[in-house]
Formats: C-alpha cells, structure tokens, sequence
C-alpha cells in the first residue's frame, strides 16, 4: 500500500542525456552571435597495443587536451580493469575514465559469481554491449588487453559498440602514425625487448606527427607472470633550452625620479601551491 | 549509405569536428563490403571481402564477416560494424535457445526469420545488411538475403554490400544452376575479386567458406593469390 500520493519513480542510473537537446539549441543561438559552445576535453592520443610471445603490451601518449590547448601534460590513460586486464582509451575523457571504471567494477563483481578469474573477451563483450546501447553518444574508444587462463588477446572496441580482435592495434588521433610502425616492423611472438621497442616507437610516432598527442610514453606489460606498469618509461619531448635570457642588469635603464607609496595589509590566511614549471 | 547513416546520427550534428582530429576518429565504423553466397547441390558457398573502414581509414584489414550463427549456419555481414555485430550476436542466443527446446538442428529458414524480425522491428535505427546462409537437413543449402529495410527473400545466389554493384552483371552472366562447390568457390572468388578492385570500401583478403552436411570448410586467400583479370 503505497503512502504517498506520488507514484515512485525509477531509479534511473548511469548516463543521461538531458541537455543534449538544449545544448543543441544553445550552440545554434551562440553562432548566431558568432561564438562558438566549449568542447568536451578529449585526450588527443595515441593508444596502442601489441601481442607478443609472453603476453601483450599497452602503450599510450600522456597529454590530455581542451580544443587546442593541452590540459593535461601526464594523464594516465592506461587504466585498470583487472588483475590481469588493463584498457587504454581514446575519444572523450570522461566517458574512458568512467566506462573502464564501470566495466572494472562489473568485472569484479562478475568474477566474484563465476568463481573464476575474469576474461578478456568477458570485458570486451560487456563493452561493446554498453556502447552499443548507448548508439554512440558515450565517445570512448578502446583498447583492451589482457592475459587470462586462455591466453593473451587484444581487442578494440569503437564508440558505437563494434570491435576487432587483432594482433596489433593503434587507436586515437595518433593512429595513423603509429599503425604505420607497426606494419612495418611488427612480427608474431617478439621478445619483451623488442615488443617494448616497437610499441614505444609507435607512440613516439604519434608524439611527434599528430598534434593531438604528446608528452610521455606510458608502457603497460601484462603476462602469465604478472603486470608490470611502466609510467613514463619514455620522455621523447623535452623542453627545449632557453638560448638567452630576458632579464636586464639593474642600471640598464635610467632611472628620473621615485615615489614609494606603503600600502598597510593583513595577512589573513597563507597557502602555497607549487606550479610545475618544468 | 555511409552519409544517410552519419546524418541521422544526432552525436555527429552537435559536435563539429575538431581540426586536430582526422575524420576517421569521429565517423562510425562502416563494413563497406562486398559479400555473397551461392547455392549448390548439397550446401551453400559464402564468401567476402576482409575490409573495415572508418570514414577513409581502414580500421582492420583482415577483418573476418563471415559469423558463425549455429553450427552449419552462417551470415555474412555488411553495413555498419557495431549494429551488424550486435544483430549477430543476438540471433546467435535466440537460435541457440530454440535449437535446444527443439532438441534438433534449427533451420536456415528460421535463422533468417530471425534476422528479418530484428532488421525490420529497429529498420529506422539500424544500418545493416546481412546475407544468411547454410545448410540444413530438410531442405539443403539455402541463400536467405535480408538487406537494409528487413526485407526477406531466398534466393540461388546473392550479392551483398557497397561493392556488390559492380558484380551483378558478372553474376548473372556467369551463374548456371547446378553447379559444383568448385565451380561455386571459383564464381564468388572470382566476382569477390572484381569487387575489391573496383570499390573502394572493400579489399584486404578474400574469405569464403563452404557449408554443407558435412560441415565446414573455411579457406583465406590473400591480397598476392586475388585471381586475376585482364585489366588489373
């Protein structure tokens, strides 16, 4: 016997997709007036992802930007899924990071019911199922790889729900850079050595030729044995050396006349935050 | 087709595209194609071309279209990659289900019927044309074609996807009735040859497999081994 006079509602989770419509709207008023709506933060990126003798390996880019401004010089875009299962993602920040966290609890709580350790093919399938679903509207793109008690699989899974099981794979604006150094070097059951060699050749490829991407290389080694997360195992963009400087010894110019004018303050409250400038 | 799908596509009209990013990071992931299946005396050949592509990227090369619905039933997909994958993918739980209630071997004609009523049910939301084909212990091989619409109709041989335009009149100059699985193997290679030469969405290798009482035989011919024509 219901007590309220209101009938219950739903709990309805996950994403939504109200503003859309007044978003859509807002944007045609605002190039009326001949601005433009702020864009979702998207990672630029490379992402790639190789099987090799032992298992596979992840690679990704670390720059994360806001049209054309770079938001984020170090983001992790190599993410957790499982013990033995980690996901690179491209596309809109927010959507990878909250997918693969979605999918990294799902999992768990899969492999819980199962009484077994997780699958890759398990994550790719609940992926592609959820994109699906949502026709595209959640803009993650990604890789996932994994060594699991069938073996070692690479699998990428697209915004709109499709996805591919290959050897090698590229992802992200940078794809096409990185894809070019994998089908020319890449072959079938490589040593470790080699395979790192490849994948961070790869990224630093789409570092340097796609302006989407940038800053570090991140590695990520998933085998039998265990994982091995390698953040920034390779730094190919150095900032460059100032050639001079842009201060002036004090008497370069003259100086007429000076006024000092004390200005009485109370400090109320101190705090310091350390810019990295390097 | 490709634009008629993006243009509908309400994600794509809000976010214009950004100039660091090239197209093919915001364009769905289309099967191009060119697929195809052929009846004979005893099962069925099918066969299509290996390439994906995202908007003029290739997204995977060897990409494999040829789905394994049942156990001697299988679908050749064309049109968008996720809705053909997603389609599949249910068909295969519903068949499976019904194959084991009826504790028997289900038919072609159903596997079919099965696809139709998903194509025809979500027609304005899907973008997927699909080929289904095998073999089955009353009636043989079978052809069923349900393309983009939800159509449903069997039929000896058909051609499927955006370069199957430039094999019809291939096709029905060289199909004869009755012919052997060689005759059929060296038809749909021959034709899916042409195909990739000519379309651009479709190329990589050529996938075919033959169906029949027996089971199936799957073979791959690579980009080198493509038969060749006087022009090429």
């Amino acid at each position: 016997m219901l007590n309220t006079s209101r009938p219950c509602q739903p709990q309805s989770g996950g994403f939504s997709f109200e503003n859309s419509r007044r978003n859509a709207v807002l944007e045609g008023n605002l190039s009326e007036l001949g601005y433009s709506s702020p864009k979702a933060r998207k990672t630029g990126t490379t992402i790639a992802g190789i099987v090799f003798k032992d298992g596979v390996i992840l690679g990704a880019d670390t720059r994360a930007t806001d049209d054309m401004v770079v938001a984020d010089k170090n983001c992790m875009k190599i993410h957790y899924i499982a013990p033995n299962i980690y996901c690179c993602g491209a596309g809109v920040a927010a959507d990878a990071e909250v997918t693969t966290q979605m999918m990294s609890s799902n999992v768990e709580l899969h492999s819980l019911s199962t009484g077994r350790p997780p699958l890759v093919v398990t994550v790719t399938r609940q992926l592609k199922q959820m994109l699906f679903r949502y026709q595209g509207h959640i803009g993650s793109s990604l890789i996932v790889g994994g060594v699991d008690v069938t073996g070692a699989h690479l699998y990428s899974v697209y915004p709109h729900g499709s996805y591919d099981k290959l050897p090698f794979l590229t992802m992200g604006s940078g794809a096409g850079p990185a894809i070019s150094i994998f089908e020319d070097r890449f072959r079938p059951n490589m040593e470790l050595e080699d395979a790192k060699q490849l994948v961070r050749d790869a990224i630093v490829a789409g570092i340097f030729c796609d302006l989407g991407s940038g800053s570090n290389v991140d590695l990520c080694i998933i085998t039998q044995a265990g994982v091995q997360y390698l953040r920034a195992y390779d730094q190919p963009a150095q900032k460059g050396k100032k050639e001079g400087q842009y201060k002036y010894k004090p008497g370069t110019t003259a100086v007429l006349t000076k006024t000092v004018t004390p200005l009485p303050l109370d400090i109320v409250d101190e705090s310091v935050q350390l810019m990295d400038t390097q | 087709k490709m634009a008629a799908a993006t243009a509908t596509r309400f994600c794509q009209q809000l976010s214009s595209v950004s100039d660091m990013s090239p197209d093919w990071t915001t364009k769905e992931v289309s099967t191009g194609t060119t697929i195809m299946a052929v009846e004979y005396e005893g099962g069925v050949v099918i066969g299509a071309d290996s390439r994906t592509t995202t908007g003029a990227y290739i997204a995977n090369r060897v990409t494999d279209k040829l789905t394994p619905i049942h156990d001697r039933i299988f679908c050749c997909r064309s049109g968008s990659a996720a809705d053909t994958q997603a389609i599949a993918d249910i068909v295969t739980y519903q068949l499976g289900f019904h194959s084991i209630e009826l504790d028997e071997a289900p038919l072609v004609q159903t596997a079919a019927n099965l696809f139709k009523a998903s194509c025809y049910r979500y027609r304005e939301e899907l973008m997927a044309g699909i080929i289904v084909a095998g073999w089955d212990k009353r009636r043989g091989g079978q052809v069923y074609t349900v393309p983009v619409g939800g159509m449903l109709v069997r039929q000896p041989v058909s051609v499927g996807g955006s370069g199957s335009t430039y094999i019809y009149g291939f096709m029905d100059s060289n199909y004869k009735p009755n012919m052997t699985k060689e005759q059929c193997l060296h038809l749909v290679s021959g034709a899916l040859s042409l195909a990739m030469e000519r379309d651009g969405s479709s190329g990589g290798v050529i996938r075919l497999a033959a169906i029949s009482e027996s089971g199936v035989e799957r073979q791959v011919i690579l980009g080198n081994q493509l038969p060749k024509w006087s022009t090429a």
